[in-house]
């Protein structure tokens, strides 16, 4: 996959020309400073408007980007103590699930994660991150020892979605997923979900059902990915691009729809620019966001993320004399 | 109980035998059609009498949730709720998905993809939910999830067991993420069910995948699918593009899912009615007083 979006080539080629004239500055022979400090005026500019009004489609890019930290980068970066642990207990493990035990200043939790590669070899052992229902299952597991001892449930979510295999489905894909949101929806722990990259459709949502649901600024998260939809809708893979600006899967679009509770924001050009400083971000927020469930009584808990998901809709209460 | 399988047995399967029969085209269309799987061409007024098995080769083919409904309840018993409620168009799609959805209307008299309320089946009282593949493929969005969860919650507070009758290829893409939302919203009131000790029984029919498969449809206490009804998350053409082979013959069909234990029984839809309010009845508990026929608390 590419490292340069396409709406960022202007931009480098800006760059270049500016180191360009600096090397010529330098060797002494031309004072270039003030067509320099020019260039850089339009830069500065130009790099704005650029990562302003990035489309869907260039999210999209982002949030697939090959450098972009994932969830084991998150867990050992901001958490301290990671203990993973492995298996479902029922049929294996799955290794596009990493899930285990952490710290997060000082408070100890549950976290778990869908599981991107970053390059080839890695990415094969992942499955790309996307889960096999024993994915699933072992977070299920996992949702159900933090509420037995009473730790908060962080989790990650980077997926294309769930796997559309063979042995997937005949090991119930469907039902695990419906199983895990349904545990979710109940579970009496507080729980934190951030979506750091691809938030990919019910391979997603299987364990990103939360009290609080916090998203990176250029993550996407979409019930069906632009190819698919592109496929579905024109029975064209080659119209992703319309799609993926149709399907409103943007963090700032998400957030309007009342879908999710807070953006959190990236450096300029993505989370991958500057990670450590992406990691505070998300540390801060985490932190701050498990202080404030933390308060809350059990049940005021469980009904309050009962009647966050319950609102989530648009419709029309047409009158009578209109049906 | 007169369902339409006694008048079935009365009269003999009505197969259409139009060879010697001279019919103007027009006729013929009006009154013949064919089976989806075997090709018999059958009489149309057969075919509905069977409620679309086919008598030749036992294909079920998709019907009605109004033919649904009235073979899972008891005649005259039906409460519809919520027909007020109607999808938007809440990310500009445009006018072609407005125009759909209105023409979906006028062909189903439905107002979105399922159709809920409250009914008897054999004198015992049930929350119902019916979904109908010919508004939109049954697809989920805002509405269909907003009435499957008042139904469950009215459920709930009238203390009603429900039954939902699915059939959907999954989330309606026109609504993006408030559609994929519906499935936590769902999955959420079938755990308020579940807690208030009140049965729910699924019924999966052909097909039930993606979004609703992966929520309310796969969560019922009792999940019981008509025979050959395709089941899943994945779609089979997904599937075959990712691996790159065929898929093998039967797979995600009910009788898979049986064998794999994600569903309860096959039942046929002749068989449907009794089991399900067999079933209702047992897991409503109380005692059946067999020589009296009569149930006591």
């Amino acid at each position: 996959m590419s490292t340069i979006l396409e709406v960022e080539k202007p931009l480098l080629e800006l760059e270049g020309k500016i180191r360009e004239l600096r090397e010529v500055t330098l060797t002494g022979q031309v004072d270039l400073s003030a067509e320099i400090k020019q260039l850089e005026r339009k830069a500065r500019l130009l790099k704005a408007s650029i990562y302003e009004n990035l489309s869907g489609w260039d999210r999209v890019q982002i949030a697939r980007h090959a450098q972009r930290p994932t969830t084991i980068d998150y867990l050992e970066n901001i958490f301290t103590d990671f203990t993973e642990l492995h298996g479902d207990r029922l049929l294996g493990d799955d290794p596009a699930v990493v899930a285990g035990l952490a710290r997060i200043e000082g408070q100890s939790c549950v976290v778990f994660g869908h599981q991107k590669g970053k390059e080839t070899k890695e990415n094969l052992a992942r499955n790309f991150g996307m889960p096999n229902p024993e994915g699933f299952r072992k977070a299920c597991r996992l949702m159900r020892m933090a509420e037995r001892f009473g730790l908060p449930i962080v989790s990650f979510i980077d997926t294309p979605g769930a796997y559309p295999g063979i042995v997937a489905e005949e090991r119930g894909q469907f039902e695990a997923i419906a199983s895990s949101i349904m545990l979710m929806t109940g579970i009496k722990v507080p729980i934190v979900t951030v979506v750091i990259g691809e938030g990919g459709s019910g391979g997603a949502l299987g364990i990103a059902v939360g009290d609080r649901v916090l998203m990176l600024e250029n993550s996407v998260y979409s019930v069906i990915s632009p190819e698919g939809c592109a496929t579905i809708l024109w029975r064209d893979v080659s119209k992703a691009k319309q799609a993926a600006n149709s399907l409103g899967l943007t963090s700032e679009i998400l957030k309007e729809l009342g879908l999710i509770d807070e953006i959190l924001p990236e450096p300029l050009g993505g989370a991958h620019r500057d990670c450590e400083e992406t990691f505070q971000t998300v540390k801060k927020a985490i932190t701050k966001n498990l202080h404030d469930l933390s308060r809350q009584a059990c049940d005021q808990l469980i009904e309050s993320r009962y009647q966050k998901y319950r609102t989530m809709g648009r419709f029309r209460e047409a009158s009578n004399s209109e049906i | 109980m007169a369902s339409f399988l006694d008048k079935l047995k009365k009269q003999g399967p009505k197969v259409a035998r139009p060879k010697n029969k001279v019919l103007s085209v027009q006729q013929s269309e009006a009154n013949w059609t064919k089976c989806q799987s075997c090709s018999a061409v059958l009489r149309k007024k057969a075919l509905e009498e069977t409620l679309g098995v086919c008598p030749e080769c036992q294909h079920h083919h998709k019907i009605t949730a109004w033919q649904r409904l009235e073979m899972l309840s008891d005649k005259n018993s039906f409460e519809e709720w919520d027909r007020n409620l109607l999808s938007e168009d809440p990310l500009g799609f445009g006018k072609e998905y407005l125009e759909k959805l209105s023409k979906d209307r006028t062909k189903t008299d439905l107002t979105d993809a399922v159709l809920t309320g409250r009914c008897t089946l054999e004198g015992r009282e049930m929350a119902v939910g019916i979904m109908d593949f010919r508004f939109r493929g049954g697809s989920m969005g805002s509405v269909v999830g907003e009435k499957i969860s008042r139904l469950l919650e009215r459920a709930v507070e009238s203390r009603l067991p429900s039954v939902v009758v699915t059939s959907s290829g999954g989330a309606r893409m026109q609504e993006g993420m408030l559609s994929l939302m519906q499935m936590a919203r769902t999955s959420a009131a079938v755990r308020r069910v579940n807690e208030a000790g009140l049965p729910y029984i699924t019924i999966l029919t052909d097909p039930t995948t993606a979004g609703v498969a992966a929520s309310f449809a796969s969560l019922g206490d009792v999940v019981l699918a008509e025979p050959k009804a395709i089941i899943g998350f994945s779609g089979a053409r997904v599937i075959e593009q990712t691996i790159r082979q065929k898929l093998p013959p039967g797979f995600q069909t009910s009788e898979f899912y049986l064998e794999k234990g994600f569903i309860d029984r096959v039942v046929p839809r002749d068989e449907m009615r009794d089991t399900l309010a067999r079933t209702l009845a047992l897991l409503c508990g109380g005692y059946l007083d067999e020589e009296k026929g009569k149930e006591r608390k």
